[in-house]
């Protein structure tokens, strides 16, 4: 699995030509404490950069943006009754969705972990 | 270095690791490391510690010994304020002449003070209070002084606070609600009322800028105490109706649409004689084209302040003026406004949220019980 990250600190984790798709621990440190994630539906086709989710914290809402285009395969429906499996482990349990990528050079050009932490340290 | 004002309890907020953020002109905790539930639910469960200093205090004074201050004040306010004891406090509202609401705003009769001048005391809001004064002082120049106390104010609220606070203070015990006592703590001269902005039992401390921290440290050393940032004193308030100026109240309501008649003195509706009571008269007698209610939306989406209401037909009637996750309550809890004929509780409405309609109810108020103090009979 290789992980990637955006400057709007989204990841997306690929496995093979499945991408999962979240926000990074630093972001839900910022965020507080989520209360609530909206997600997509399973099927929908996503551009890259589409927005394809909106994470509420006790304090505002954050839309949460797909980094790889493909179609929506799976959603944690975790979320639905327990958003505060975001602050428990955002890029584990936390996840958002799971898509089929389209294009695998979407990846390039973002941030691999070690690039990650030095931008969230900045 | 931000250009914001510090509160004298700043370097404390720091110490204990808060996230600072800025308000009103300046630099305030928003949420501690325990985190916005967190600081939330103990306060519902135990009890809380606030910085409210940034808030505007303020001592009133008569010029001359025939002056009744309170029956002065009552020419700003809508509150009855003459039948006050002294240290009876009232929640009222600094009124526009064109029936908008200035501020809101605690009046405290004080006793008269060693010269025998009869004085009120004032808590304002901080975005508000600059205008405030200005505005008090001139409406009453030449009858009335105002003298703004340059204090520190800190909230103790919650279940446990008055057991904590009479641990040091024995004579908050068993003050009356909304009363206001001056006392003593070591050198320490304290004002101690019993009021708050949470919907639980509490007190509000005024104390000298330079003993603050060491009066808070003494308080959060108990068990019972944390400090709790903004993020949480919005949701405790908004989970019992509590109204935020700026917000859910401001100029261009009046206290009719906003429900807070219960603000007005029985006299105050009939005699009037404060700025814009012929409007607030005539929307008492007529009614008012919108009202202030309470939104429960369905499911789990919190609906945010500006987020518009329709009705089921589709035409927008209103908006949500504070809206968010009530922790206690369990669920997304919403106020705002709508047009008076869908103001009734149980009126299915639809809240427009990131461009889809979603279900919601307006619902009674307070969406958690409040939780006053009431003397043992």
């Amino acid at each position: 699995m290789s992980k990637h990250y955006t400057e709007d600190h989204e990841y997306a984790f690929i496995d093979g030509d499945i991408a999962t798709i979240g926000v990074s621990n630093h972001a839900q440190d910022q965020l507080g404490d989520v209360v609530f994630v909206e997600l997509p539906e399973v099927g929908k086709i996503c551009e890259k950069g589409d927005e394809i989710a909106v994470v509420e914290s006790v304090k505002a809402a954050s839309e949460v943006y797909t980094a790889v285009a493909g179609e929506v395969v799976e959603v944690n429906s975790v979320l639905e009754d327990a958003p505060q499996t975001v602050n428990e482990g955002a890029e584990t349990v936390g996840w958002f969705i799971k898509i089929k990528i389209t294009n695998p050079s979407d990846v390039e050009g973002l941030m691999d972990e070690a690039a990650y932490t030095a931008f969230i340290a900045e | 270095m931000s250009d914001n004002l510090k509160t004298a309890l700043h370097d404390l907020h720091v110490e204990l690791g808060a996230k600072i953020v800025p308000f009103a002109g300046y630099d305030m905790p928003v949420q501690y490391p325990l985190g916005v539930l967190g600081e939330h639910n103990h306060t519902r469960q135990n009890a809380g510690l606030f910085d409210v200093s940034h808030m505007g205090q303020a001592i009133l004074t008569a010029t001359d010994k025939t002056t009744n201050i309170a029956e002065l004040f009552e020419t700003l306010v809508p509150g009855l304020l003459i039948s006050l004891r002294d240290g009876q406090m009232r929640y009222s509202l600094l009124m526009a002449e064109d029936g908008g609401i200035l501020d809101d705003l605690m009046i405290t009769r004080l006793s008269n003070n060693a010269d025998g001048f009869e004085c009120l005391f004032l808590v304002v809001n901080a975005g508000c209070k600059h205008a405030d004064f200005e505005h008090i002082s001139q409406k009453l120049a030449g009858q009335a002084t105002l003298e703004i106390l340059d204090r520190a104010l800190i909230a103790l609220q919650g279940p446990k606070a008055a057991e904590v606070l009479a641990r040091h203070l024995p004579d908050v015990a068993t003050m009356p609600f909304m009363s206001l006592i001056h006392t003593k703590f070591n050198d320490m001269n304290l004002v101690v009322s019993r009021c708050g902005y949470t919907g639980e039992d509490g007190y509000e401390i005024s104390i000298a800028n330079q003993q603050a921290i060491e009066f808070a440290k003494m308080l959060l050393a108990h068990e019972e105490v944390e400090a709790i940032g903004l993020g949480a004193r919005d949701s405790l308030r908004l989970e019992v109706g509590l109204c935020l100026y700026g917000h859910d109240i401001d100029t261009s309501t009046t206290p009719v649409e906003a429900g807070l008649m219960w603000a007005i003195g029985k006299r105050r509706r009939e005699d009037g004689g404060f700025p814009g009571a012929n409007i607030i008269q005539q929307q008492l007698t007529n009614g008012a084209f919108r009202k202030r209610v309470g939104i429960l939306p369905e499911g789990r989406a919190p609906a945010r302040e500006h987020t518009e209401i329709y009705s089921k037909s589709g035409n927008k009637i209103g908006e949500i003026t504070s809206g968010g996750f009530g922790p206690t309550f369990g669920g997304p809890i919403a106020m705002g406004y709508v047009a008076t004929e869908f103001a009734d509780i149980g009126t299915e409405v639809d809240l427009m949220v990131r461009g889809k309609a979603r279900p919601a109810k307006v619902a009674k108020m307070p969406f958690v019980p409040q939780n006053y103090y009431k003397p043992k009979s």
